[in-house]
């Protein structure tokens, strides 16, 4: 506040002070109902002290009226042309796209040095990216927050990919011709529908949740055994694949699998396929063609009037029959390529994502010096930013993050302790070796032969031990310690060695008592150590 | 017949060597670590057998019988305490006795450069200055070493207090310390063999003193790594025996058990976003005792009856159990294995969050829960299970404080501040099982207990987890 006092002092200029204008543009892609801000968020960002400029009719789509916007106290700006040439930081749902009637695209729109927050996927859209570069634009990738405990608020991919799920098996029971949920009436037994779900990411489970709130009986697949537990926490069964190779992935999505695994997939999918109502594919893997699960023979398969929704077609789909934004009957089944699940639930849906891209507003906007303020050495800020004042910052150094999920002690440790074997020479590094060659040389100058080879084994022994130990489990720690202090009982020997002298003198009751409690530490160490280690057990 | 008997000397202590590195490497995974440790003793009994063998070998060395009785009589004596002694000891003492055990190797390396000296009377004076300073380094790492342990173990039984002693000018003191053993080393090496004795001796107590020091100015709550770095210290005093002594296996052993400790003490420093030059040198944590003093309770807290907690554990589909040191004192871990049973009868999912210096040991909770049979797949390190907080509808804090502690992410001026902590607070609910408000082992007052969703469960662990098995069991019953 301070800061910002001293700035309004006489003769500074104003201008640096005017607020920034945050743009709310009426989303142009065919079928997109969804808004970047709602009244409720609008009025977050005028709080932060910014102000808040709203296309006429961008929360349409989803049921928020011009008038309730301008109600919170934003501007409504008549037309898209006039709102990205006053707004500095614009917000939005789908990456800037050409303007249909005339064709100019919403990336050459945007002030030049301005902001752009939304979904961007700078790894599909490169040529968006240096476009958005010549407009010396600041753009942050909402589909880019990392996906960490600190950034779940910010995380609009899983709030979207909820609503989705949930909308998939919404859209599935309203095609099918029967009924989700068993019954037992007078007119008969109504057997509960099957629904299977193929890929248990934030999408299949919500999927999950929504078929057994309708009654369903529900099956989930995916490649990631760790995901068992959360599929049957909500009440499906996991479908297990006897096959070897673990699906896990950077960030807890799953990752591509070899052929020989994909092919196993597709016949253990076709195999309850069949005896399915209702399948729902949900694989993606970020950034690649969705893989083929749901072969067209699986398809031929299932029963007449089942019903296949396909949340991958925006990326090719998991079934090869599907055809992208619409329904098409195939052999008897029907198959939605639906990708506007979101925008089906505009209000919903704008409300969820207005607060995640609000709250990533609000983690990069500092309110003291009133403008966007980037900190790379945030992993949320890094991860996030695909261009700053034009500079191509995408894609961030990889961090090695050890996912929780998957049950590979050891290897999660070995990843940390590889990351900190990188870390460990970088600072004393140059000084302990300039220190070290100057003892050694004078070492070898003043001692004898005898002494450097000694010194020889006793530093070739320090790069042994250290390297022995980086990879250690943790939970092991105890009996290690206790092990190397039995072995540092070896000083045993060292005692022996001076009673070779003969006959019983001051040196070698010395010895002897040396010896002694050398003992003590051998014979203690191993035996608890042997005592310690009985007792882990899986 | 003399050289073949050296080469096959030293070939034996090849082996040893080799069966120390195996057994190291063995340790690092559950699956190999009791084979680590059978190849570890090998090793020992081998280096050993050869060398006691050899004192009497002809024309090697001049051993007497009744040297040799006199070792054999050590050895068995030795073996016979070490092994009464690992037996007897309960596993919530194992930090007690492992800093014991090196004061052991200190005090012996000490002994041994001792004998050392003045057995280059007897043979002769091969007093070099070379070897006058293996001599005093050797009996100088050894002293630090025993000192430093002693105190590590009455730290660690409660006999000394917990609080830092930081007396003002500290590290000048220190430093004195070490230029007074300089000159004194100096002095030593310019006089022959048994007059420099007294010096020696001087530099002995000198670096008791030091090493009591050391150890003396370092928190209560840091003592795992205090633990780990006296192991290496004793690993490097082994190594400065064997220099004096010109024997390899010494050397390798020594380094091999000293860079080992080391890098165990780095560990654990990086878990605690410690430098580690702070632990070499003493008196890190040095702020609590003005920075922010806990004067009084800074909030209300919510005291919960063990009912309230039974039923909190019967609606929870997810638990994750935090122990810490307050377990180990009051021997809970049998019940709480037992309750852990009865909830995951229940289908609950049950986890233990264990914090990398939890307890005061490297590794000690670990420990205590394979004790209590606890699989080892129900038990995760921090790095595994922080992100899984947010999920979980019961957090279940058991005798554990600084590790908790939020203000070591949020507030620069604790003296935690910048230590990665289990983060509690994210679960639903917290469960704080404590004996009563006192602060944690770094003196520091934990804000978790007054959070809205934090509730505080007093009493002795052990006694408030048998009831909740207790309730537990009844509401059970009453079901069936």
């Amino acid at each position: 506040m301070m800061h910002v006092t001293l700035a309004a002092a006489p003769g500074s200029s104003r201008t640096a002070l005017a607020p920034l204008k945050v743009g709310i543009p009426r989303e142009t892609h065919p079928g997109e109902r969804r808004v970047a801000a709602t009244p409720v968020t609008a009025a977050k960002i005028l709080k932060l002290g910014l102000e808040v400029l709203v296309e006429a009719g961008a929360g349409e789509g989803a049921d928020y009226s011009d008038a309730a916007y301008l109600e919170i106290g934003a501007q409504i700006v008549p037309d898209a042309g006039e709102l990205w040439s006053r707004a500095d930081i614009v917000l939005k749902v789908r990456p800037p796209a050409p303007i249909v009637p005339d064709g100019v695209s919403e990336a050459d729109l945007l002030k030049e040095g301005g902001t752009l927050i939304g979904f961007v996927w700078p790894e599909q859209n490169p040529s968006l990216v240096e476009r958005l570069g010549k407009r010396k634009a600041t753009v942050l990738a909402l589909d880019a927050v990392p996906r960490i405990t600190r950034a779940q608020k910010m995380d609009a991919l899983s709030a979207m990919a909820n609503l989705v799920g949930y909308r998939a098996v919404i859209e599935a029971a309203n095609s099918l011709g029967r009924v989700m949920g068993g019954q037992m009436t007078a007119a008969g037994r109504v057997a509960p529908a099957n629904v299977l779900i193929v890929g248990a990411g934030v999408a299949g489970l919500a999927a999950i949740a929504a078929a057994r709130a309708l009654g369903a009986t529900v099956s989930a697949f995916d490649t990631r055994p760790a995901v068992r537990e959360q599929i049957e926490s909500l009440g499906a069964r996991f479908l297990e694949l006897d096959f070897k190779e673990a699906g896990e992935g950077e960030g807890g999505y799953a990752k591509e699998m070899s052929e020989a695994f994909i092919a196993a997939e597709q016949a253990l999918i076709a195999q309850y396929a069949k005896s399915s109502d209702v399948v729902i594919t949900t694989a993606l893997v970020p950034g690649h063609t969705a893989p083929v699960l749901l072969t067209s023979g699986a398809v031929v398969s299932m029963a007449p009037g089942s019903v296949v929704v396909d949340l991958a077609a925006e990326q090719g789909g998991n079934c090869p029959l599907t055809e992208r934004d619409k329904m098409v009957e195939k052999f008897g089944i029907k198959i939605l390529g639906f990708t506007d699940m979101a925008s089906r639930m505009a209000r919903q849906a704008s409300d969820l994502y207005a607060t995640t891209i609000f709250n990533l507003l609000e983690d990069v906007y500092d309110v003291k010096v009133r403008k966007i303020a980037l900190d790379l050495e945030d992993e949320v800020h890094r991860g996030a930013v695909v261009l700053h004042d034009g500079k191509l910052l995408w894609p961030p150094p990889t961090r090695p993050r050890p996912r929780a999920a998957a049950p590979l002690p050891e290897k999660t440790d070995a990843l940390a302790a590889q990351a900190a074997r990188t870390q460990a020479p970088s600072r004393a590094g140059p000084w302990l070796a300039a220190i070290a060659g100057a003892l050694l040389l004078t070492a070898g100058f003043v001692a004898g032969r005898e002494f450097v080879e000694h010194l020889t084994v006793f530093l070739l022994a320090c790069v042994v031990g250290w390297h022995v130990i980086w990879n250690v489990n943790p939970a092991l720690h105890t009996p290690l310690m206790s092990v190397t202090n039995a072995i540092s009982g070896i000083i045993l020997v060292g005692g022996i060695l001076l009673m070779r002298g003969g006959g019983i003198g001051a040196i070698t009751v010395i010895a002897a008592v040396a010896i002694l409690i050398a003992s003590i530490n051998v014979a203690g160490g191993f035996l608890v150590t042997q005592r310690m280690l009985r007792m882990f057990r899986r | 017949m003399t050289d073949s008997i050296a080469s096959i000397q030293r070939l034996a202590y090849l082996a040893a060597c080799l069966l120390f590195i195996y057994s190291l490497r063995g340790l690092s995974t559950q699956e190999t670590a009791r084979r680590g440790n059978l190849s570890g003793i090998a090793g020992m009994v081998l280096a050993v057998v050869v060398t006691a063998v050899a004192l009497r070998a002809p024309g090697v060395s001049t051993g007497s019988t009744e040297a040799w009785g006199l070792l054999a009589g050590a050895i068995a004596v030795g073996a016979a305490i070490g092994a009464v002694v690992a037996a007897r000891v309960g596993m919530t003492s194992m930090p007690e006795l492992v800093a014991i055990l090196h004061s052991f190797v200190g005090a012996a390396a000490v002994l041994v450069g001792i004998a050392n000296y003045l057995e280059a009377d007897n043979t002769g004076g091969a007093g070099s200055a070379v070897h006058g300073v293996e001599i005093v380094v050797g009996v100088f790492i050894g002293a630090v070493t025993f000192a430093g342990s002693v105190v590590a173990f009455g730290k660690l039984r409660g006999t000394l207090g917990s609080r830092p002693l930081l007396l003002p000018g500290r590290h000048l003191a220190n430093a004195a310390m070490a230029v007074a053993s300089v000159g004194l080393a100096a002095a030593f090496l310019r006089v022959p063999s048994p007059d420099g004795l007294w010096a020696l001796l001087a530099i002995t107590a000198i670096a008791c003193v030091l090493g009591a020091h050391l150890v003396l100015a370092i928190g209560g709550g840091d003592m795992p790594v205090v633990v780990s770095m006296l192991n290496s210290y004793s690993g490097w005093a082994a190594a400065a025996a064997g220099f004096m002594l010109s024997n390899d296996l010494l050397i390798v052993t020594g380094a091999l058990v000293g860079s080992s400790g080391a890098i165990l003490s780095i560990i654990m420093c990086r878990a605690m976003n410690r430098s580690i030059w702070n632990v070499v040198f003493g008196g890190f944590g040095a702020a609590p005792a003005k920075g922010s003093s806990p004067s009084g309770p800074a909030g209300t807290i919510q005291e919960a009856t063990v009912l309230e907690v039974a039923d909190l554990l019967i609606s929870a589909r997810s638990v994750i159990i935090i122990p810490g040191y307050g377990m180990a004192v009051a021997q809970a871990q049998h019940p709480v294995k037992e309750l852990t049973t009865l909830l995951l009868r229940r289908g609950t999912k049950v986890r233990y969050a264990i914090h990398p210096v939890a307890g005061r040991l490297p590794g000690h909770m670990n420990v205590l829960l394979a004790e209590a049979n606890v699989s080892y797949d129900l038990v995760e390190e921090m790095d595994d299970i922080n992100d899984d907080f947010g999920d979980t509808d019961l957090a279940i804090v058991i005798g554990a404080n600084d590790i908790v502690n939020p203000s070591a992410l949020t507030d620069a001026t604790s003296p935690i501040y910048g230590m990665p902590v289990l983060e509690v607070w994210k679960a639903a609910r917290v469960v704080m099982m404590k004996r009563s408000m006192n602060a944690g082992y770094a003196g520091v007052d934990n804000p978790l207990s007054y959070r809205p969703n934090t509730l505080m469960l007093f009493g002795d662990a052990k006694a408030m987890v048998g009831k909740l098995i207790g309730a537990l069991t009844s509401v059970a019953r009453e079901a069936a």
